[in-house]
């Protein structure tokens, strides 16, 4: 075990499939030699792979997609990266249309074993075009499947499941946890998808979140312990597939649910989640089903504008607060 | 170029094959028995047969969404391509793709596919994918006029051409993008002048002259197997019917509909004509092939219409490669 931040993780787990399997590319706009990456994930695997294998794409985020999907349906593992999970926009119909309906709409005659790699989330000031989090836009698309990685010892087990699975997968990342460190196992480990991982066990009320919210969540737990309420913080790891057993059985011992994400609030990922657990779990249910929100705006530019766009721990807490 | 005796007969084969298939579709859809909507090949065929008589086996074709004609002209079962037409469970894709999406991977057909323009990006991948494991192997991109105004186009073929890929760019200019001329869309006289932009080496040949078509794409497909990087080839034809099944196409002057569908000018006669007077087939053997191809069509048009649909909840299967 050794001390590594997020982007590390991330990195080794991209090297070690790479490493297993000569069929695993990377591609992606400045992920090679000269950048490593807008975010430096990649940063050193031109060098070791060289420039085929780690692949600087001119900047046309729908062909970087559908390259993908050609590659993956005759033999390849390809791994792309969209550099911004807003410019996803651009790649669209290749992700929406050709990855996640080939299977289904040729009758099975196609596995798409890709991995579309971006980054979600605000607070670096990137404003309106660089910061949101659109991972509901993809819940929302059956046969794709959805990783929300937001700890180090979780993102780099799920990119190797991720590059191994047969299906399309939108790997998610968050700008702010790629430098939090945490304890990341040295050896191989994989983690399967669709498992929901307890980060803090609790008695009073359950606090499901993604990403950046699910640290949060865990420092407002701990505040909250002081005023003696026990919160129980459930990190997905997957939107699809949809860890729903964790949830329904916290749910069942706590009755109570809070759902944060940093998502714009209608129709986000808590939307859905929210409607699950009333439909499974309703005669639990003490209280009514909160969310914790990011307001129905753009990302906002200006620091204090953003910091009120994206929920915070008073908020959290607050939340929490009200149905106790 | 001389072509071959042999190679002409499978050129008037191949031609009059794609003809005859469609022509009992239209037959089918008379009967009102061809569910949703279709992009007939009618009058375009000579494209197809030429394009894939130059092609092996192991190479790669991409449709667009006029596809039959790609597909059965690449060798995809009749029957299977008739049954997917009618929504039957035996169908190349069992019934959940229909004529847009008629596809039969096993014999190189990477997909047909809605989204007009959306096939170049995936061309561009497999073509990568070849490239990358250093197979031999070439991929042909068949797209229209209209995609050509597409983002996909110039981003597709910028890559094609930096990534110097085996790939051959196939436009067939039918002179409508539904029902909007070329004249309207495009500013310049030929598709084939924006290749040179990328530097790509073009060429614009009649798309109702298979020999054309065919020797257009040999050299095409030798420059890419070699190594030399992508070819555009611009093969001017014409829709015998409408855009799709209740268009009359009215929108198109006498002149021009009376020069394109005229006797000489017809894909199947002027193919016969050729391999008549090359003393490649007689007059009998044109009669004895259209025979041969006609019972072949016609069983799989009794194929078709005797297989059973999918049983309804089969609209579930497929999504994923385990169900989720």
């Amino acid at each position: 075990m050794a001390e590594i931040t997020y982007r590390e993780a991330l990195k080794q787990g991209l090297r070690e499939e790479m490493l297993r399997d000569e069929r695993v590319f990377l591609l992606g706009e400045d992920i090679g030699l000269n950048w490593g990456g807008a975010f430096k994930v990649t940063k050193d695997l031109a060098e070791e792979f060289g420039e085929d294998r780690v692949r600087d794409t001119p900047i046309s985020e729908n062909t970087i997609a559908g390259a993908a999907v050609g590659a993956a349906i005759t033999g390849m593992v390809p791994v792309a990266e969209i550099m911004f999970g807003d410019l996803i926009t651009l790649a669209m119909d290749q992700v929406c249309n050709q990855a996640a309906k080939m299977r289904y709409m040729f009758g099975g005659q196609t596995s798409v074993p890709l991995v579309i790699r971006t980054v979600f989330g605000g607070g670096k000031n990137l404003a309106s075009h660089h910061s949101q989090s659109l991972e509901s836009w993809f819940m929302h698309t059956p046969g794709l499947k959805v990783a929300v990685p937001a700890f180090a010892s979780d993102v780099k087990g799920l990119i190797k499941t991720a590059i191994r699975d047969p299906d399309p997968v939108l790997f998610a990342e968050h700008k702010l946890v790629y430098d939090r460190k945490e304890e990341v196992p040295d050896d191989e480990y994989l983690i399967p998808f669709g498992q929901a991982k307890i980060r803090r066990e609790g008695a009073d009320v359950t606090l499901w979140g993604t990403f950046l919210m699910v640290h949060k969540a865990l420092e407002v737990a701990e505040e909250l312990q002081k005023e003696g309420i026990s919160v129980e913080v459930i990190d997905p790891r997957t939107l699809v597939p949809l860890d729903t057993k964790t949830l329904i059985e916290s749910v069942k011992k706590t009755g109570r649910l809070v759902l944060v994400t940093e998502e714009t609030k209608t129709g986000a990922t808590t939307a859905e989640v929210a409607a699950i657990v009333q439909e499974e779990a309703f005669d639990w249910l003490d209280a009514p089903i909160k969310r914790v929100n990011a307001p129905d705006t753009p990302v906002p530019f200006s620091p204090p504008l953003e910091q009120y766009f994206i929920p915070d721990n008073k908020r959290i807490a607050q939340a929490v607060r009200d149905i106790v | 170029m001389a072509v071959g005796k042999k190679t002409l007969k499978e050129l008037f084969s191949r031609t009059l094959k794609i003809r005859l298939f469609e022509e009992k579709v239209w037959d089918l859809f008379g009967e009102n028995i061809v569910p949703g909507t279709l992009h007939l090949y009618l009058g375009q065929e000579a494209v197809a047969a030429g394009v894939t008589t130059a092609l092996k086996k192991s190479d790669w074709i991409q449709s667009s969404h006029r596809g039959h004609g790609h597909v059965v002209a690449k060798g995809a079962d009749m029957n299977a391509a008739l049954a997917e037409l009618l929504g039957k469970k035996t169908g190349s894709c069992k019934g959940k793709g229909g004529s847009m999406h008629i596809t039969q991977l096993d014999v190189g057909v990477l997909g047909a596919t809605g989204v007009v323009a959306s096939g170049l990006p995936i061309a561009v991948g497999a073509a990568l994918s070849c490239q990358m494991r250093k197979t031999d192997d070439v991929v042909v991109c068949f797209f229209g006029d209209g995609a050509s105004n597409n983002g996909t186009f110039g981003e597709s073929l910028n890559m094609s051409a930096i990534w110097k890929l085996p790939l051959v760019w196939i436009v067939e200019n039918n002179f409508y993008a539904m029902g909007t001329p070329i004249t309207m869309t495009c500013p310049s006289s030929t598709v084939a002048q924006r290749a040179e932009a990328y530097c790509i080496p073009s060429k614009v040949v009649d798309g109702n002259n298979a020999v054309e078509v065919y020797e257009a794409t040999i050299e095409a497909v030798k420059r890419a197997r070699e190594g030399g990087g992508p070819t555009l080839i611009e093969c001017q034809t014409y829709r015998m019917k409408g855009h799709s099944r209740f268009d009359p196409a009215k929108y198109r002057p006498k002149e021009e509909v009376d020069y394109w569908l005229s006797e000489e000018k017809d894909a199947v006669n002027v193919i016969q004509k050729i391999a008549i007077e090359q003393g490649a087939i007689t007059e009998k053997d044109a009669d004895k092939i259209r025979e041969k191809l006609q019972k072949a069509v016609d069983k799989a048009g009794e194929f078709a219409k005797n297989s059973d649909f999918p049983e309804p909840e089969e609209a579930l299967d497929d999504v994923y490669a385990e169900a989720i």
